[in-house]
This record gives C-alpha cells, structure tokens and sequence, in this order.
C-alpha cells in the first residue's frame, strides 16, 4: 500500500489481511518463491492436507496421505491418472473400503 | 460502473493530515492527499454521520450523491494523475472504508467468546460498610442495587470466605492472576486483607502461578502500619478523592457530615511518600458540581504528588442534583480537552503526564480494540460478594439478580453464558451505527442499570460525550504517531514484558 499507512496495530494486520488475500495460485516449477512454498493441493481441485503437512512430512496431515488417490479418482476431470470406474473396472475400489487402512488391497488395473 | 459508498469510519486530522479510524476494524490509518480527496468526494453531499445505505438515503430525503470510481478519477483530473486516484480507490476498497453502493450492509458478527475462559481479575468486596457517607456513593445512596444495611448480606467478610475466595480465583485463572480488595471502606477488614494476602501468595508458588494485589480506599484508615504492609508487599493502591479541600468536603463526607480533606490529605502524603514499589493513583468522581477537571489534577499531582490521575462521572440516576446534565457533560468535555493537550505537549517531548484516562485510552487505540463488551465483567472479571457470592462486578456484588456462581461451586456457566449472549454489542441496535462503539461498546453496565433500570440497554445519555472524548484521544494518538512515535511503540514493549513474565 502506498496512499494508506498502517498507524496502529490492527491497520497493520488489515493491511496483512489484504496483502494475503492478493496471493494467487502458483506453479509448482515457477522459481523464485518468495516465500518457502508447499504444494497443496492439485492445480485443479483444492484438496487441504494434500500432500505435504507443514513440516514437509505426511504426519500431520488433515486427511490421510492415501485419500490423495480418491481425490484423482473421484475429484479429478482429466481420465489418465486412475482407472475408470464407470466403464471398465466398476470393482477397482471394492476391496478398500478405508483408503487410510485398505490402500493396499486397491486393485491393479491394466488397460484392456 | 457502481457507484462508490463510504462505509464505516470516523475521519479525523491530526499533525495537519487526515486520519481514518475504521469501524468495527478499529484499525487506524494516515491518508495521503490522494486518498484524502477521494474520501472527500465519496462522502460528499452526505448529511449525517452515518453511512447510510442508498435506500435509506432516498427514505430520508437526501439527493444523490452517486460516484463512479471514473466519476472520482474525472473530477480530481486536475489535483492527480489518473492512475494514483485509481490506487487510492483501490486500496480504499481493500481497508474496507469504500465500498459499492449496492453492496448490502455488512451483518455485524455475533461471536461469543470461547468457553471456558479464565479468571483474570477478582474484585473482592472485604467489606460492605463504609467509615465515608458520600451523597453519591451508588452503594448507599438512593441508586443502591443491594441493601448492605437491612439485607442478608454479612457486613464484613469472614476469613473462611476470604481463603475460600482465593482458591476459586487460583482454581479459575491462567499464570497470572490479579487479586483486588474493594468495598464498602476496604480497610476497615484490614486483618482479612492482610491473612488473604499471605495465604494467597503462599498458594500461587504452590500451584506456580504469578498473583497481585491492589485495592481501593478512601485513605482515611491509612495508618502508618498498613502504610508499611501495603509498600511491603508491593500491594497497588487507588485512592478515591475528589480534589482539593472544597470539592472533597462537598461529597465525601464522615456519617456526621464532617469533610474528610484534612484527615486524608497527610496520610495520602506519607503513603506516597513511604510506598514506591507501585504507581499509586487517584481516581475522581466527577458531579456536577465538581467539574474543574485541570484544578483538580494538579492539587492531586502537584499538592499531593500523586503518580496518575483517573477521572470518572459520577453514576447516578438524572433525577439527582449532582447528576451530571448535558452541559455537564460537554463543559466536562471541554475540560478533559485542555488536560488531555496538556498530557498530548508533555509526552510529545516523553515528559511523564499522569492524565490516565488518555493513557488507558491511547493504549486501546494502538492495540485496535474493537469490544463485543464493554468492558472484562462476567468474562475475565468477577467480582465477589462478603458472602462469598460471585457477581458480574464489584459493583454487582450482592445482587440476586446478577448472581454467577459462588466461590465454593465455582463459575454458574450457564448464567455466565446467558449474560454474555444477551449483551453482546450485535444486539445494541443504538450502537449499531455508532462510529465510536469499538471502545465504547455500549457503557458501563451498572450505569446503565441504573438509569434504565436493565443491564442490556447502552448507556445513550453520554453518547455525544463518548464520541467527543473517542475523537480526541484520536486526535492525541495521531499527533503523537508523528511527533513521537516511541511513545506509543512502549505499549508493544509493556505488553512483550508482561507476557514474558508468563
């Protein structure tokens, strides 16, 4: 801000408060960040918890790092990344009925 | 293209600019002088305070005042280049202090604090008796809300309560807690104040938490023992006076009508002579006929070398004389400008000034409060009765109807929740286009007990009063971010020291 000036502390917190809000998404490969960047999320579906929690690990994090397989699955347009339930594998998730528990058991699928 | 509209603020100047103080943000900002004349052409043509919504404008009569961000731009072609008036614009829609016409006003937010919360204040009432018969005392006089003569409450509080009364405050508070003695005359159940005190000390290195003491007292029972007690054991000390010998003697008056000047005034001395380890402060209460506010401060602080001064209007029903009136009010207005100038010249040049109404103030404006309440009753302060009954207030000490709990069952929470879901400043509509209600928040609850009779009603009848006095600790607060800005930047640091301590 250049025509306003923060005097008392809550101005500087509003002005904090804007300045946040103007921050965009970006590109995981846009360099430099300005500040340290966490991925969160795919690009397309904003999914919190996705990936990373805020150490960098997957401990912390708001869902369990294999719901991020649902969010493709369910969440996601684009048809490459997970097999195709309604067409050709209707069964693909019939044994995990607990992504966090069951992961393992999720079928492979082959294209056919 | 929309029209611009103001939204909630109050516009003042200081240090020869102009300032915004933002509503219910409480945020303030400096203008430039770009922003400055959008301001000026976006409120143009209004009438009233208020920022009042198309519609209600049409309702009430008012032309059109209508503004286009290209209208503005246009018409400050001359003053400003295109693109700093489109910036200004811009970032006053971001603070929030424009908006567009159509926009609907916004709901204010209905938060209730988190609960449970803690116990920060305890106002002990030790006793209700009182050596003084102030005419006005909101105690005794006609306005009393609890009979302490012919009621069931015990006249002093026992030992047993006292002790019982720490534990609850221990029980209920975070690290630290503050512990204040009032009455009635606190000292006259000085042997109860000074056993609460070691047993409340010993307890909080017990349980590892920071406790302090302060009380209120009308000075007469300063004896050079307690005097020593109360300097030993670091106890804050706020003596009630109302000035020099001819106000004092006017109200504060002995049960047979002898003034009470010449007895305190040499014990005030050598309390503040003998007790340095807190500011010792005084606290006025203002009548309408005791209203030489800068005659009072500097007999207070001059004559009897008092730290700070706090002045108060006395609460009363208006029906009485002493009742402050409208002039009054705007005389008592008057004079609170010329101290608070005073204070505004001193601090300027970091001179100690012991107005403490402005100090209290100037420090509520630099943090940004912005009150749901108008002040810590029934949420991190308590005040408890002789018996042993927990009441919004000291001032409410006593009272059935404001009851919240006791010391030895603890906060009632649901009566604590009741109260605060039904005086929250959402539901003051007064208030609700108020520019001055982040501070004020509707007023003192016992006042507004007793002039209207209810505790949730706002306390109208200073509202002028309240936004005369906001805009001058604004204006003092503007004046001192230019002049002296450290000032204002040793509340941070108070604050960082404080909450180092925890």
């Amino acid at each position: 801000m250049t025509h306003l000036k923060a005097i008392n502390r809550k101005a500087t917190r509003v002005i904090e408060h804007v300045e946040e809000q103007k921050k965009d998404v970006v590109a995981l490969q846009r360099v430099p960040q300005l500040a340290p960047h966490f991925p969160l999320g795919c690009s397309l579906v904003f999914s919190p918890g996705w990936e990373a929690d805020q150490n960098g690990g997957t401990a912390g994090l708001c869902q369990p790092v294999e719901r991020d397989i649902f969010d493709c699955h369910i969440g996601c347009f684009w048809p490459a990344q997970v097999p195709d339930q309604l067409n050709h594998a209707p069964d693909w998730t019939a044994k995990c009925a607990s992504a966090q528990k069951d992961w393992r058991k999720l079928d492979l699928v082959f294209p056919g | 293209m929309m029209a611009l509209a103001r939204r909630e603020f109050h516009l003042f100047q200081a240090a020869g600019r102009d300032f915004l103080y933002l509503v219910p943000s409480a945020a303030v900002f400096a203008l430039d002088a770009a922003t400055s004349a959008v301001l000026g052409l976006v409120c143009d043509g209004e009438k009233g305070p208020y920022p009042f919504s198309a519609d209600r404008r049409a309702e009430k009569g008012y032309g059109p005042f209508s503004r286009t961000e290209d209208d503005v731009v246009q018409r400050l072609t001359d003053r400003f280049d295109a693109a700093s008036v489109r910036a200004a614009i811009a970032e006053l829609l971001e603070v929030r202090a424009i908006g567009y016409e159509q926009q609907p006003d916004e709901t204010p937010l209905r938060l209730l604090p988190m609960m449970p919360f803690p116990l920060t204040t305890m106002v002990m009432n030790v006793t209700n008796q009182c050596n003084l018969a102030c005419t006005y005392c909101y105690e005794y006089g006609e306005d009393k809300i609890v009979d302490t003569e012919n009621g069931q409450q015990s006249k002093f509080m026992a030992e047993s309560t006292a002790l019982a009364s720490v534990e609850f405050l221990l029980k209920e508070s975070g690290h630290l807690a503050h512990l204040t003695f009032f009455g009635g005359e606190t000292l006259l159940n000085f042997p109860v104040l000074k056993s609460t005190i070691a047993y409340a000390r010993r307890r909080a290195a017990e349980l590892g938490k920071a406790i302090d003491f302060s009380l209120t007292t009308n000075a007469t029972l300063l004896r050079p023992e307690i005097i020593e007690f109360l300097a030993e054991n670091q106890v804050g000390v706020t003596i009630s006076i109302d000035g020099p010998k001819d106000m004092q003697d006017k109200f504060r008056v002995f049960h047979n009508g002898a003034g009470s000047y010449d007895v305190i005034a040499p014990k005030i001395k050598e309390l503040l002579r003998r007790h340095r380890t807190r500011p010792i402060g005084a606290r006025v209460t203002l009548t309408s006929d005791t209203l030489d506010i800068t005659k009072i401060y500097r007999h207070l602080t001059e004559e009897l070398g008092f730290w700070e001064v706090g002045f108060a209007p006395v609460t009363t029903s208006p029906n009485q004389t002493y009742a402050i009136g409208d002039q009054g009010f705007d005389k008592m207005l008057g004079q609170f400008r010329a101290l608070a100038a005073e204070f505004l010249e001193s601090v300027a040049v970091n001179k100690h000034h012991g107005f403490s109404n402005v100090k209290d103030t100037l420090e509520e404006i630099h943090k940004g409060v912005s009150k749901a309440y108008p002040c810590g009753a029934g949420l991190g302060l308590l005040g408890v009765s002789t018996d042993g009954d927990v009441a919004l207030c000291h001032r409410f000490a006593g009272s059935d109807a404001h009851k919240m709990g006791t010391v030895t069952d603890g906060i009632d929470r649901d009566a604590q929740a009741a109260f605060l879901r039904q005086h929250h400043i959402a539901d003051k509509t007064d208030c609700s286009k108020c520019w001055a209600r982040p501070l004020c928040s509707g007023g003192c609850y016992h006042e507004a007990h007793v002039r209207y009779g209810t505790t949730q009603k706002p306390n109208l009848h200073y509202c002028e009063w309240i936004r005369g006095w906001t805009d001058t600790c604004l204006r003092i607060y503007g004046e001192l971010s230019e002049r002296n800005p450290d000032f204002l930047a040793r509340f941070d640091r108070e604050e960082a020291k404080a909450e180092a301590v925890l």
